[in-house]
C-alpha cells in the first residue's frame, strides 16, 4: 500500500484587488491507494478549492501536493494537463457532456488528448460504457439519456483512461434519489474493484457510503475518521 | 492530438453552426472573388493592349499636331492645333530627307454623314494616301484600296470600315454600290477587315477612307492640315533614327526649336505604355478596394471566433480538465479559423473563375485569370484565417479550466 495523495501544509489564497481571501489555511492529508474518501463541508468551507487542487485544476499558493509520486506544485499548465489526463478521472455535478456528440465520443475525449489511436479509442470507450451498464446507449446523445444515465456516461469517461484517482464533485447533486443510489452503487462497485475515489459532497448520507470522511470547515480539516472497517485497498 | 484529429474536430465545429459559418465565410468569399476579378480585369485589358501593339507593329511613329510635352501656357494641348500639313507629310516621304521612313500616310479626320438611299450613318471620314493600309496594318475583306492615280485625281471612291458597311448596307455586299456625302456620290470600292477596339477606346471599325484630295473636296476644307501623320520606320531598330529625322525635319520646316515644337511624335510603344499605366492605376485602385473588403472579411472571422470562444467556454474548460494542454486548445481554434478562411478562399476563387467566364459577355472586356493570382488569393484567405484567429485562439487557451467549467 502506497500513498497516492500527499498534501503537506497546503494553503490557497485568492486575491481580488486589494482583498485577500484565504480559502485553505494549512491542509495536511494523506490518501492511500484504494481508499474511498468523502470530503464534507458547508458551502464556503473551502471544499471546492480543495477539489480543484486535488484535481490539478489549480496549484497551491503554499505547501506541497504530491500525486502518485509527482510533486505538482512546480508544474506548468501543459504538464498539469498531462497529469490530469493520465492520473485523474473527473465526475462533475453538471455532468459536463458535450451535447453534440454521441455517448461513445464523449467517453473517447480523454483518450484523444492521451494520443491513443482511433480504433483503440472506440474499443476502450465501448468497454468503459459497458462497465457502467450503458453498452446499449453508445450512439445516444446526452439529450437522449436520463440524468442518471448521463452521469454514468461521465463516470465511463472518467474511467476510460484507467486513472489512479477518481475525483467526484457533488456527483449526485443534480440527480433524483433513485439515480443517486444508482450512481453511488456504481462508486461502491468501483471501490470494491480497487479504485481510489475522492468524493466531495455536502450531503451526509452520500458521505456515509465512503470509508473515510474528512470534514472541512473554514479552510481547515476539522475531522478525519474512518467509518467502516478499513479501506478496500487494505483488505 | 494529431493534426488530422484537430482538423476533423474543427470541421465538425464548423458544421455544427452551418449558418453562422456560412455568413462568416461570406466576407472572405466576396473579398477573394473581387480581388481575383479586378486583377483579372486589369490583366485582361493589358493583354488586349499588348495584342494590339503586336498587330500594329512596333515600328510605327505617330506624328500629331500640337505639343504634348508642354501643355502649360498658351500652347494648345495634344492634337488640338492644326499645325501639320500634307506638305509636311510629303517632305517626310522624301527618302533623301528621312531615309529611315519606309512608308508615310497623312490622315485628316472629319465627321460626315454617309447616305445610302434612306439609310444614313454618321462616321469619321479619313482622307489619306495609299500607304494607309500598310501603316495601320489593315486589310480588306472585299474589294480593293484606292490606287495612286485615284489618290492624285481625288477620285470619288471610298473604302468602308466593316461596321460602317453593315450599318449602311446590312448584309449586302457594298462593293460597287454608291454612297453620297453632302450630295456627292462616292463608289464603294472596298471593305476593311475588323481590327477591334483601339487602345484609346474608339472603334477602328466604323470609318470611311477616301483619298486626301477627295476628303477635302467633300468637307469643303481649303486648309492643307492633317490630324495625324503615320510614319513606318524601315525596321524596329531604325525607329529612333526615324524619330530623330522626322523631328529634325519638322522643327526645321516649322521654324521652331525642339523645346517649343508645335507637334508631337509618339511611338506605338509609348501609346501602349500610357494605356497600360491607366490600366494599372485602375487595377491598383480596384484591387485596393477589394483588399479592404478582404480585411473586413478577416475581421468577421475574428468576430465569430470570439463569439465561438465565449459560447464554448464550458466545452473548453471540460477539454482542459480532461487533459487538453493550452497549446492544443489554441491549435484547435486556429485550425477552425483557418478552415473558415480557406473555405472562403476556395469558394471565392470558384466565383472569381466563373465570373471571369461570365463577365466578358456583359462588358466588352476580357478577364484574365492567372494561376499566380489564384494561389496568392488562397494563401491570403488562409493567412487571414490564421491571422485573425490568433487572438480568439489565445483567449481560449488562456481560460482557466475552473472558471471555464463554472460558467453557465
Amino acid at each position: 500500500m502506497s500513498a497516492l495523495i500527499e498534501l503537506d501544509g497546503v494553503r490557497k489564497t485568492y486575491r481580488s484587488g486589494s482583498v485577500e481571501f484565504e480559502a485553505l489555511r494549512g491542509i495536511d492529508i494523506t490518501v492511500e491507494t484504494g481508499e474511498y474518501v468523502a470530503v464534507i463541508g458547508p458551502s464556503g468551507s473551502g471544499k471546492s478549492t480543495l477539489m480543484n487542487l486535488l484535481g490539478c485544476l489549480d496549484v497551491p499558493t503554499e505547501g506541497r501536493y504530491v500525486l502518485a509520486g509527482d510533486d505538482t506544485s512546480e508544474l506548468d499548465e501543459a504538464a498539469l494537463a498531462a497529469i490530469r489526463n493520465r492520473r485523474i478521472g473527473f465526475v462533475f455535478q453538471q455532468f459536463h457532456l458535450l451535447a453534440s456528440m454521441p455517448a461513445w465520443r464523449n467517453v473517447e475525449l480523454p483518450l484523444i488528448y492521451a494520443g491513443v489511436p482511433r480504433a483503440q479509442r472506440r474499443e476502450r470507450a465501448e468497454a468503459a460504457l459497458a462497465r457502467v451498464g450503458l453498452a446499449d446507449r453508445l450512439a445516444n446523445r446526452p439529450g437522449e439519456l436520463s440524468g442518471g444515465q448521463q452521469q454514468r456516461v461521465a463516470v465511463a469517461r472518467a474511467l476510460v483512461t484507467e486513472p489512479d484517482l477518481l475525483l467526484a464533485d457533488e456527483p449526485t447533486g443534480n440527480l433524483d434519489s433513485a439515480s443517486s443510489r444508482d450512481v453511488l452503487g456504481l462508486f461502491d462497485e468501483l471501490h470494491d474493484a480497487g479504485r481510489t475515489i475522492v468524493l466531495i459532497t455536502h450531503e451526509p448520507d452520500v458521505a456515509a457510503r465512503a470509508g473515510r470522511n474528512l470534514v472541512i470547515d473554514d479552510g481547515l480539516i476539522t475531522s478525519d475518521r474512518l467509518r467502516s472497517a478499513a479501506p478496500a485497498g487494505a483488505r | 492530438m494529431s493534426w488530422w484529429e484537430t482538423v476533423r474536430s474543427g470541421l465538425s465545429a464548423i458544421r455544427a453552426h452551418r449558418l453562422r459559418s456560412a455568413l462568416t465565410v461570406l466576407g472572405i468569399v466576396i473579398g477573394i472573388s473581387s480581388v481575383i476579378l479586378t486583377v483579372g480585369l486589369g490583366q485582361g485589358a493589358q493583354r488586349e493592349v499588348e495584342e494590339q501593339i503586336d498587330a500594329l507593329g512596333s515600328n510605327l511613329l505617330i506624328v500629331s499636331p500640337g505639343s504634348s510635352t508642354s501643355s502649360s501656357g498658351m500652347r494648345g494641348g495634344f492634337g488640338s492645333a492644326s499645325t501639320l500639313t500634307f506638305a509636311d507629310a510629303r517632305a517626310i516621304a522624301d527618302p533623301d530627307v528621312v531615309p529611315d521612313a519606309a512608308a508615310v500616310a497623312p490622315a485628316s479626320t472629319s465627321s460626315v454623314a454617309l447616305v445610302n438611299g434612306d439609310t444614313n450613318w454618321t462616321t469619321s471620314l479619313v482622307g489619306t494616301s495609299t500607304a494607309w493600309p500598310r501603316v495601320r496594318s489593315r486589310e480588306l475583306s472585299a474589294g480593293r484600296f484606292f490606287t495612286g492615280a485615284e489618290a492624285e485625281q481625288g477620285a470619288a471612291v471610298v473604302v468602308l470600315g466593316p461596321d460602317t458597311a453593315s450599318e449602311l448596307f446590312g448584309r449586302r455586299s457594298p462593293v460597287g454600290q454608291q454612297v453620297s456625302v453632302n450630295g456627292t456620290r462616292l463608289t464603294v470600292i472596298g471593305v476593311l477587315t475588323s481590327s477591334g477596339a483601339s487602345a484609346s477606346g474608339s472603334s477602328e471599325d466604323d470609318l470611311a477612307v477616301t483619298p486626301a484630295a477627295t476628303s477635302s473636296r467633300l468637307t469643303g476644307s481649303t486648309a492643307d492640315t492633317v490630324s495625324t501623320i503615320y510614319v513606318e520606320a524601315t525596321s524596329e531598330d531604325m525607329l529612333s533614327a526615324a524619330y530623330q529625322e522626322v523631328q529634325a525635319l519638322l522643327v526645321n520646316r516649322h521654324g521652331v526649336t525642339t523645346s517649343e515644337a508645335d507637334f508631337s511624335i509618339a511611338t506605338q510603344a509609348s501609346l501602349v505604355e500610357t494605356a497600360n499605366e491607366t490600366n494599372r492605376t485602375f487595377t491598383v485602385l480596384l484591387g485596393g478596394v477589394a483588399g479592404i473588403s478582404l480585411l473586413v472579411g478577416g475581421i468577421g472571422v475574428m468576430n465569430i471566433m470570439l463569439v465561438s470562444v465565449t459560447e464554448r467556454v464550458r466545452e473548453i474548460g471540460l477539454r482542459k480538465a480532461l487533459g487538453a494542454a493550452p497549446g492544443v486548445i489554441r491549435r484547435q481554434f486556429l485550425v477552425e479559423a483557418s478552415l473558415l478562411g480557406l473555405t472562403g478562399g476556395v469558394v471565392g476563387v470558384l466565383i472569381g473563375v466563373v465570373g471571369a467566364q461570365v463577365l466578358p459577355r456583359f462588358i466588352d472586356q476580357a478577364v484574365a485569370i492567372s494561376a499566380v493570382a489564384t494561389v496568392a488569393a488562397l494563401a491570403t484567405a488562409l493567412a487571414l484565417g490564421i491571422g485573425f484567429g490568433v487572438y480568439p485562439a489565445t483567449r481560449a487557451a488562456r481560460l482557466t479550466p475552473i472558471d471555464a467549467l463554472r460558467s453557465e
